[in-house]
């Protein structure tokens, strides 16, 4: 890198790294899929309202269309049923993706320990973060993008999947029949 | 040089099968609808529910009286406290429990605000199905929603899910500054709902959206076995407050508002006047509220409950409608049977009916008006 004279600071050059250019812009925008599946949904509108508000984050504008969103905020529990279209929803997003774990039925089935519910969405897909509770109070989830875009700044472009040469993309995860 | 349109026949077009759900915007949680429609015109409609089906009813089996409480919690997740009261009563039923005076004035307390809350919310979630977009209605239910809560986690210490009506009472007394609180919030929320009023009700939009739209009348409505503000606002005044009074509402002085058109505006109109009629039995209830203790039974004693062999059917008016608990014992410490009589499963079965020969937006509009909570529909 040449050697820049100090006269050209006061001119509003700033020095930095792409890398951390690009994981500032991604972080600041960070937007979550509108999806909800139980009891965690209800939080997540919470903190998505008045008194939390994570539009301080640049993560208020949930998007409808997972083909437009960055983050799958699993809010609830899955069940057997429910299983295939949270897979689905996954796989439509396009890379870079990031799943948020949230509440005690996503982690690991939570109560729920009976025949109709998915011990845990790390099952099926990859996973994050993990916001415990039951529900997770909106400040936990808060915590929770706290260490996401913790995360998201700790990833550099040379290295990131999506921008490999030879991509070695994450292979999509399918839907496995349920285990009895 | 004018064009002579021919006098055509009806354009004849195929129908279209649409899936809506069981992840939408706008079908609050995971239900799916299968939409036939003509044009679009709503023709036929199938709801197909499960999606959150978690086998409570099963697993209460296998788990003790008290253990079953958080269950309830999570069954219409908005209204907690009311679940809680529900199940409450039906094992006080079974059991034979007293519950003391105190007790049941905070249950009516909190159960009214939980009313409010609900109420509320409906209305902010039914104005964002109407496309208020960027869900302002919603930021504000939200934010009155967050004063409620802290006072329920001032009680309860949870937000949510607070398993505080236990059979016997409520688990602890309210903390001190729980009363003052409660003055200075319910002169608010009487300003809200106000001002909810002067916002939304004469809105000509909204008007046109909902007035006439999903009618029910109140013969179906009394068929399918619909209660709460949505057999309401059809016309028909039945309040299990009122109609086979359970703790003490007997003594508070209050109305059970009627309206008759039994559309989706009538739903509207009809939560706002229940949410006032609530304010004003929390008012009474404050103004009443004596000094004792809290619980009869203690947790040590609950934990180890043996009700007698027996059934019971424990029935409250929850914020959307008759939620009732039928336990049977076997006399164990474990439930022989555990059911629940949902009540947005019965609200949503005339939903086809409410829909047929309306536009597909009006679906969802209509959905929201039923008001209802996927856990409590799926279990």
């Amino acid at each position: 890198m040449p050697a820049m004279s100090d006269e050209e600071i006061p001119r509003n050059i700033l020095l930095t790294t792409v890398d951390a250019v690009y994981n500032w812009g991604r972080r600041g925008s960070t937007w979550p899929v509108m999806f909800g599946l139980a009891c965690c949904a209800i939080e997540m509108i919470a903190a998505a309202c008045a008194r939390y508000d994570i539009a301080r984050f640049g993560m208020e504008l949930f998007r409808p269309s997972p083909r437009q969103a960055d983050l799958l905020l699993v809010n609830g529990t899955i069940t057997q049923k429910m299983a295939p279209q949270v897979l689905r929803i996954y796989n439509q997003m396009a890379e870079p993706k990031y799943v948020i774990a949230m509440g005690s039925c996503a982690i690991s089935g939570g109560m729920f320990t009976s025949y109709a519910v998915l011990q845990g969405i790390d099952e099926i897909i990859p996973v994050d973060v993990y916001v415990p509770g039951c529900p997770p109070r909106p400040e936990a989830l808060v915590y929770g993008f706290m260490k996401l875009h913790e995360k998201i700044m700790k990833q550099s472009i040379k290295t990131v999947p999506w921008f490999a040469k030879e991509p070695a993309l994450r292979p999509a995860p399918q839907p496995q029949p349920a285990s009895e | 040089m004018s064009v002579q349109i021919p006098p055509t026949e009806r354009l004849r077009t195929d129908t279209i099968e649409i899936n809506m759900g069981p992840h939408h915007p706008s079908t609050h949680g995971v239900f799916r609808m299968v939409l036939t429609l003509d044009g679009e015109t709503v023709v036929d409609l199938e709801p197909r529910f499960g999606y959150l089906h978690r086998g409570i009813e099963k697993t209460a089996e296998e788990r003790t009286y008290v253990q079953n409480v958080p269950f309830t919690d999570r069954l219409d997740y908005i209204c907690g406290i009311t679940n809680n009261w529900a199940y409450a009563l039906a094992l006080e039923k079974l059991a034979g429990i007293e519950v003391p005076e105190r007790a049941e004035y905070i249950r009516v307390i909190l159960g009214e605000l939980t009313r409010v809350m609900n109420h509320m919310l409906a209305i902010g979630f039914l104005w964002n199905d109407l496309g208020a977009t960027t869900f302002t209605p919603v930021v504000y239910a939200f934010r009155e929603r967050e004063r409620i809560l802290d006072l329920i986690e001032m009680a309860a210490g949870s937000r949510m899910m607070p398993s505080y009506i236990r059979a016997g009472g409520v688990v602890a007394d309210l903390p001190e500054e729980f009363m003052p609180r409660l003055q200075k919030l319910v002169p608010h929320l009487k300003r809200f709902i106000d001002e909810m009023d002067t916002m939304l009700t004469k809105n000509e939009i909204f008007r046109a959206r909902a007035v006439g739209v999903g009618v029910l009348k109140a013969k179906d409505a009394i068929n399918a076995g619909i209660t709460g503000p949505v057999l309401r606002a059809s016309g028909v005044k039945y309040d299990i407050r009122k109609a086979d009074s359970y703790s003490i509402y007997d003594r508070f002085d209050f109305e059970v508002p009627v309206h008759t058109a039994g559309d989706v505006y009538a739903r509207y109109l009809q939560r706002l006047a229940e949410a006032r009629q609530s304010l004003r039995i929390i008012e009474q209830a404050m103004r009443d509220i004596p000094e004792g203790p809290v619980t009869s039974l203690p947790y040590k004693q609950l934990s180890r409950l043996k009700p007698p062999k027996g059934e019971a059917y424990g029935r409250i008016e929850s914020p959307k409608g008759e939620l009732g608990f039928y336990l049977v014992s076997d006399g164990s410490n474990k439930p022989y049977r555990f059911r629940i009589r949902s009540t947005s499963l019965l609200n949503l079965t005339l939903l086809r009916e409410m829909c047929l020969g309306h536009k597909v937006a009006d679906v969802v509009t209509i959905l929201g008006s039923i008001d209802i909570t996927l856990g409590d529909v799926d279990r």
